[in-house]
């Protein structure tokens, strides 16, 4: 796959004589497998059930904890990786399974993907008994859930997106099915793709370190990483190691963001088919030792060498004799009956469903659940009314001082990414410590880390703005009140739609986490479904688990589909500026 | 008329590529579809350059992709030196307007794809694409990017990649359309010297355009296509000795004559004052001239040094108007009962007068009565919303009228056409917000 896109090009063995970001390259290199080995090995040592793993506040095991959640969000974002490329390939490939996958798809986007954790860790463990890898598969399930599925969709939208002049040309130069995929559609979807990714990940550290201490059957394990070190800080109220922890997460998302992202993001610009590059993009420091050390030029090298064998093997395979799509072949009746097929697994599936929860759980313990989901409903739209009436004024302000916005954009894609879960200890603290009401004071917590998302879009709609939009405010004398009702809130509406829905996404999922909160052996409590599901979890009682998360997602699809989808729909068909 | 005898030679006796009877329906709203091409027959013979013009949406562009393999005929098909023609031949090469360069690959990278598709080895590929590069003229540029490249520069990359397979027919997509005068005429004479130089292997090309010049220029051979649906309304050999000079009398004759086959209005010919009774359907699809373009056109006409009456060619040049812009607002105005056009020349009449002499309201009533007379589907919708008590309707029904003959793009295209005009006649009123249609004017 890296033969036309892979890192630098043109690698010739006789350019392979050592440079000076060799030096730097080398030990990176070799630093590099020796973690990922001994990591690895970590991950698998002999585990059974009722054991503890032994976790020190001193803050010299830091590092490797550090290390063990780089890992896990690591192998999680390569398994994302894969699975996203399968499935958006499937999708957009096949007209069939596109009508099974993509609602699948949008479903699993809105359940909240901490119940994911305590439902299939029990599966896991049973993959490998005895051993601590399935507690480490279930944990990076989590993350995996947290990622997959956002950059499935953008991989499906980049795919059925390919111009169609590209495509025929594919075609009319006879690149077979496998090669038009690497040569065309995968580079084409690529800068989404890396972009998603790194918004994936961002969000991808809350669940990390909420997803490594895990409850089986009211047994708690505690996998060694941050999120383990932190929990067990707040059992002992050390608010120390909770500063530790919070010093050590920040390394961790500075080193993912300088040698991952920055110079991924810099790469892929070549991938963009526009023609104007917006903002031209300063080579990072990481990108430019990997294309100028020699070193790299020969992996790049044997890269290349492999994807040219292996695709030489392809096509020594049997072709199969190209040919257009023929409609008229594709037989309706086919479609009818498949379609018949998904209609009557579904009404097989609900009513198993209903079955369930009337057997296990009865209808008036549902009812109170669907109340309770309703509170945190109502926190949330409280929630991101506030926020927006705080963010967007100040988001405002900052979007109309562009120089200023370019060096607040990056602090602030920092705090989105950052896990908001690392700072409960210090507000559970305060709460306990002036006493204040839990049911209003616990809910900040829910929007503490996607809050962002709305100051970051509002910025972004505020620079894209054109000024000569300002200029015709200025010169008609459009003032006050009157400035923002007609320019700006009209202009960065589209923009502020896409923080929010992230923004009001984010802070459902974190309900879970944020209604429930501990520190030492005080444990704050407030009311809604977030807290009953991870009361439930505690407990493990798995029927109630599920019908907690059945009604959550319930909620969340609704409140897409009723408010957000017609907004979005709103801000696409009138208020776009272009 | 003296003729190249040599290539008048080559144009031999070999089909290259033959259509026979192709037709293509696309789905619409009606079970029977849209025919976009009817019952086409065609051959390429060796050595020749066929043009095929027509006006945007008569379906020359659909024919090309039959032709390509990249589109499925409905009915009827295509045969590629005798073997029928179900995919992308090797052999064929096709060169798009939008140029289609892969922008994650370099000049090189892009020129060296179809042989790499094809297996070629990697020494031989790289030996042949510099070789294709250099006979394109585009030596120095090979480890450029196409974003860093001008639009002509892009399309010579398009040319390469084309050229370096050895393919055997060259179908070329409107490739000059999408650049200046200048750089494409540049560019057409480097294409037009490799294939007199015989420096390319290629036998034969076919040439998709909605230049008249420049298929003038390129042809031995130009096919006229017309629309709704698609057929071939005239075939016009064109034998004049190259090279050819786009000034000399004769070139000029057969621009007008091409000119003439293009606006002319089919079935009426034979009636020089047929155009203004001739009825169009309810689901024609009209075509989209800005009202302002048409303003312009028609005040122009009514002034010297036209005074009524003016040549299409020398219209086009003096107004600034692409072959296709021209041919668009002739078409409208001759759609409106404003001008008559025939023999290359357009002719204004009396409804036509009147309206360039008026001030501004008297126009949108004179272009009011002539749409209410002219465009069934502009009455149609005046007479709807009278009938109805509030006076208004939704959009959403005229377009599932419309959908009945047209696929949805169309029809959508087709009501936002006729919205524009209604709006400007102050036939009716339309709400961007509710898609509502309505007598009432805010």
């Amino acid at each position: 796959m890296a033969q036309r896109w892979g890192l630098p090009i043109v690698a010739w063995p006789s350019r392979l004589r050592p440079s000076f970001w060799d030096m730097v390259a080398l030990p990176l290199v070799i630093g590099a497998i020796m973690l990922f080995a001994w990591s690895s090995q970590q991950m698998n040592v002999p585990f059974h059930p009722g054991e503890t793993l032994k976790i020190s506040l001193d803050p010299s095991h830091l590092p490797e904890y550090a290390l063990r959640t780089v890992m896990r969000m690591a192998v999680a974002l390569a398994a994302s990786l894969v699975f996203s490329i399968g499935y958006a390939a499937a999708a957009a490939k096949s007209k069939r399974a596109e009508k099974l996958l993509i609602p699948v798809l949008d479903i699993l986007q809105s359940v909240p993907i901490l119940g994911f954790l305590s439902i299939t860790v029990t599966g896991f463990i049973a993959l490998f008994p005895g051993r601590l890898l399935g507690y480490e598969c279930a944990a990076i399930f989590a993350i995996f859930t947290s990622q997959a599925w956002n950059m499935t969709f953008s991989l499906y939208q980049s795919f059925i997106a390919v111009p169609r002049d590209l495509r025929e040309a594919a075609r009319m130069y006879h690149l077979s099915p496998w090669h038009g995929f690497w040569q065309l559609e995968m580079p084409f979807a690529l800068p989404n793709l890396v972009w998603n990714m790194m918004m994936s990940v961002s969000g991808g550290w809350f669940f990390v370190v909420a997803s490594e201490a895990i409850t089986v059957n009211g047994d708690s394990v505690l996998l060694p990483g941050i999120g383990s070190y932190i929990s067990v800080a707040i059992d002992n109220r050390d608010l120390h190691a909770v500063g530790y922890a919070i010093i050590a997460m920040l390394v961790l998302i500075l080193i993912y963001d300088q040698l991952l992202f920055r110079p991924l993001l810099a790469w892929v610009q070549r991938f963009k088919v526009e023609e104007i590059s917006s903002d031209e993009i300063e080579p990072p420091w990481f990108l430019v030792m990997l294309q100028r050390a020699r070193l790299f030029h020969g992996l790049a090298w044997l890269l290349d060498l492999s994807a040219r064998m292996s695709s030489r093997f392809i096509q020594k395979m049997p072709r199969l004799p190209e040919r257009a799509p023929r409609r008229a072949v594709r037989p309706a009746i086919l479609d009818r009956l498949w379609t018949t097929v998904l209609v009557i697994g579904a009404a097989i599936a609900f009513i198993k469903v209903l079955a369930f929860i009337h057997a296990e759980v009865g209808w008036a313990e549902t009812g109170h659940v669907v109340v309770l989901g309703a509170i945190t409903l109502l926190r949330v739209i409280v929630l991101i009314v506030l926020a927006a009436l705080l963010w967007v004024p100040v988001g405002v302000w900052i979007g109309l001082r562009p120089r200023l916005a370019r060096h607040v954009q990056p602090v602030i894609q920092f705090l989105a990414a950052f896990p908001a879960n690392l700072f409960f200890p210090i507000a559970v603290f305060a709460i306990v410590k002036y006493q204040l009401n839990d049911e209003i004071w616990l809910s900040p917590l829910m929007i503490l880390g996607t809050q962002w998302y709305i100051l970051f879009n509002v910025i972004a709609g505020t620079l894209s703005l054109p000024t000569d939009y300002q200029l015709v405010a200025g010169n008609l004398g459009v003032k006050r009140w009157l400035w923002w009702k007609r320019l700006v809130l009209p202009g960065i509406f589209p923009a502020f739609v896409t923080g929010a829905v992230t923004a009001s996404g984010g802070s459902w999922n974190a309900s879970i986490v944020a209604e429930v909160v501990k520190w030492g052996p005080t444990t704050l409590h407030a009311t809604g479904i977030g807290a009953y599901i991870a009361d439930q979890t505690e407990q493990g009682d798995f029927p109630r688990i599920a019908l907690g998360i059945t009604v959550l997602c319930l909620y969340v699809l609704l409140f897409n589909r009723l408010l957000w989808r017609r907004l979005y729909q709103l801000a696409e068909e009138r208020l776009r500026l272009d | 008329m003296p003729t190249d005898t040599s290539l008048t030679a080559a144009a031999g006796t070999t089909t290259l590529i033959e259509a026979k009877s192709v037709c293509k329906t696309y789905a619409t709203g009606d079970t029977a579809g849209r025919l976009v091409l009817d019952h086409i027959d065609f051959a390429l013979k060796e050595g020749e350059i066929v043009a095929i013009l027509g006006k945007s949406g008569s379906g020359k562009s659909t024919f090309l992709r039959v032709l390509a393999g990249l589109t499925v005929p409905s009915a009827g098909g295509v045969t590629y030196r005798g073997h029928a023609v179900d995919g992308p031949a090797e052999g064929i090469a096709m060169v798009f307007q939008t140029f289609a360069l892969f922008p994650w690959l370099t000049v090189l990278g892009n020129v060296e794809l179809g042989l790499e598709a094809q297996g070629v080895p990697r020494g031989e590929r790289r030996e042949r694409a510099v070789k294709a590069i250099d006979l394109i003229g585009l030596d120095g540029f090979e480890s450029a990017y196409p974003k860093e490249l001008s639009g002509g520069m892009r399309q010579r990359v398009g040319f390469a990649r084309a050229l370096v397979v050895n393919p055997d027919v060259l179908l070329l997509d409107e490739p000059f359309s999408a650049l200046d005068v200048l750089t494409a005429e540049t560019l057409c004479g480097d294409i037009l010297d490799l294939w007199l130089e015989h420096r390319v292997p290629t036998k034969g090309i076919i040439l998709v355009s909605h230049n008249i010049e420049e298929a003038v220029l390129l042809a031995d051979r130009i096919i006229i296509f017309g629309s709704d649906p698609g057929c071939i309304r005239a075939e016009l050999p064109v034998s004049l000795p190259r090279p050819r000079s786009q000034t000399s009398p004769a070139f000029r004759r057969i621009v007008d004559e091409v000119y003439a086959l293009l606006t002319t209005r089919t079935g009426s010919a034979a009636s020089p004052r047929g155009g203004r009774t001739e009825t169009i359907g309810l689901g024609y699809r009209l075509p989209d001239a800005s009202i302002q373009q048409l303003v312009g056109l028609l005040e122009a006409l009514a002034q010297p040094p036209y005074e009524g009456r003016a040549d299409l060619p020398k219209l086009a040049e003096s107004e600034h108007l692409s072959t296709e812009q021209l041919v668009l607002l002739v078409e409208t105005l001759q759609l409106l009962g404003f001008a008559q056009a025939g023999g290359g020349d357009i002719e204004v009449l009396p409804p036509g007068r009147e309206f360039a002499a008026a001030d501004l309201l008297r126009r949108k009533q004179i272009f009011a009565d002539s749409l209410r007379r002219t465009v069934p589907l502009a009455a149609h919708i005046r007479h709807v919303l009278d009938e109805r008590p509030g006076h208004s309707a939704p959009e959403g029904r005229f377009l599932a009228e419309l959908e009945d003959y047209l696929n949805e793009e169309e029809a959508a295209k087709v009501l936002e056409t006729v919205i524009n005009w209604g709006r400007y006649a102050e036939l009716f009123a339309y709400d961007y917000d509710s898609g509502v249609l309505s007598l009432e004017n805010p």
